[in-house]
């Protein structure tokens, strides 16, 4: 998609508000199975109020409403949540050293396991593609994997030591089961899956960026990652793809390009659409777009601010997240306890 | 928590006379807290003084820096947290706090600093019960 032939004027047109939490919003997700023809728009949020809530989009009004709140089982924040791929299930991750597997039994959300294990907070936690396995991470320094069994059972099946501080987050790369970690160390780790079947550490981006990095996202075609951090930095990696789907585990991530200069305080967040848009979120409020610019001159590709939207929230905006259904729809949330939903619409010429 | 006081001997300074800085009276509420392991405040250990806080109104952002008494002051995250909290209370909540120790007072600055801004883990900090205490307890104290 080019955006530079498009309408050149962009804003991000701000569609609700949502509401409820009585602490600062950590984390959002779009459940996947919904936001369709038949399925309204469904998000998960989770606050420094120990709690879940889980909003849906009235079919009548068009209008958000909190569906659920999901309480009495994190002690402590809850600082991350994702709906498994098919949207039965829902993880959630707590300050708590727990990570909690949620059912939807008609209409009523059941806690229908807790993972244990982690020596203290878990920050993220995620599913891959097949729904096979969970990943979570915590300040602990380690990455578990676990296995997905019949009945709800989940087992351990990897401890993986190797980051030397805080894990910020993990996630699975969009077809592969190749897991991919950041951390308060300042690197990117890649973890596979050997012939054995034990997990190892592949790669270990170091050179990277220069403080903490907080979040990692892929593009549609899983050949690109975009990673955000307290660096005041993007950056942009890519990988041989082909290589990967050949079982290479020697393939490396590769430094593609590095935004600087647009961010003037941590980013906390970021996110890739299938599009092509990276969305971020970050400490001063801010919300902005990049897309690929096809006027580089340098070999590669390089990326420009599409749109920057000031005063997003009234204080840090720590997540950003693409609707997985509708085109250009945006969920944001931040310190100010609220979620938001946006457009990003071209204003005609 | 530590079996013995990491800074047994501080330098104890007179508490300065008072030079109203900036309009809001809170400002001056920062230099009372108490330190950790004295019953003395933060101002008189010269932990802090009049030029360590900036406020910028119109950003709304405040930077912070403090001077531990000694090189190896492990107290520096404790004494960070209780600005932290302290500053949270007496400004609105949309102001941004970044919070230092001051240049060359302290032997893992890079590391402490880092820590300080983190916001994330400042927060999982201050849901530990024992730290929350100590916290308290040199925020609070002096109102007893």
């Amino acid at each position: 998609m080019d955006f530079d032939d498009e309408g050149s004027n962009f804003e991000l047109k701000e569609i609700q508000t949502l509401s409820g939490h009585t602490d600062r919003v950590w984390s959002l997700a779009w459940n996947p199975a919904t936001g369709t023809d038949d399925a309204q728009p469904v998000i998960a949020s989770c606050s420094g109020d120990k709690t879940v809530r889980i909003w849906e989009r009235s079919a009548l009004t068009r209008s958000w409403d909190c569906k659920a709140v999901l309480e009495e089982t994190h002690t402590r924040t809850v600082r991350s949540c994702t709906w498994s791929p098919s949207g039965k299930l829902l993880a959630t991750a707590s300050f708590d050293a727990t990570t909690a597997i949620w059912e939807n039994v008609g209409g009523d959300f059941q806690c229908v396991s807790t993972l244990e294990g982690h020596e203290n907070e878990v920050k993220s936690v995620s599913w891959n593609a097949s729904e096979s396995l969970l990943a979570t991470c915590s300040r602990d320094k380690t990455v578990w994997i676990w296995e997905v069994m019949p009945g709800n059972e989940f087992e351990c099946a990897s401890v993986l030591q190797g980051h030397t501080q805080d894990v910020k987050m993990i996630k699975w790369h969009p077809t592969m089961d190749i897991l991919f970690s950041c951390s308060y160390d300042n690197t990117i780790k890649v973890w596979a899956e050997d012939d054995t079947g034990d997990w190892h550490c592949i790669q270990t981006i170091v050179s990277g960026h220069s403080s903490t990095v907080w979040a990692i996202s892929f593009n549609a075609g899983g050949d690109k990652m975009v990673t955000c951090s307290d660096d005041l930095t993007l950056k942009v990696w890519e990988a041989d793809i082909e290589g990967m789907r050949s079982g290479n585990n020697q393939v490396l991530w590769k430094h593609l390009s590095t935004l600087s200069g647009y961010h003037d305080r941590t980013i906390f967040s970021v996110h890739w659409s299938r599009e092509g848009i990276i969305a971020s979120g970050a400490a001063d409020d801010a919300i902005r777009f990049f897309v690929e610019s096809k006027d580089s001159v340098v070999d590669g590709p390089s990326y420009r601010l599409l749109l920057k939207k000031e005063k997003a929230h009234d204080m840090d905006v720590n997540v950003v997240q693409w609707s997985p259904g509708e085109n250009r729809v945006m969920a944001s949330a931040s310190d100010d306890g609220t979620i938001k939903i946006w457009e990003l619409a071209t204003s005609s010429n | 928590m530590t079996l013995g006081l990491i800074n047994a001997n501080p330098i104890v300074h007179a508490k300065k006379e008072r030079v109203a800085r900036c309009e809001d009276p809170h400002c001056d509420f920062v230099r009372d807290i108490r330190d950790p392991e004295h019953p003395y405040s933060l101002e008189q250990l010269s932990v802090l003084s009049e030029e360590s806080i900036t406020v910028d109104d119109k950003l709304g952002r405040i930077l912070i820096t403090f001077t531990p008494t000694i090189q190896h002051c492990s107290m520096a995250t404790v004494i960070g947290l209780c600005l932290r909290v302290k500053l949270q209370e007496c400004f609105p909540p949309h102001y941004k706090v970044d919070i230092k120790v001051s240049p060359g007072s302290h032997a893992d600055e890079e590391a402490v600093n880092k820590q300080l801004n983190d916001k994330e883990r400042v927060a999982a900090a201050l849901e530990n019960p024992n730290l929350r205490q100590l916290v308290d307890e040199c925020l609070y104290s002096n109102e007893l």
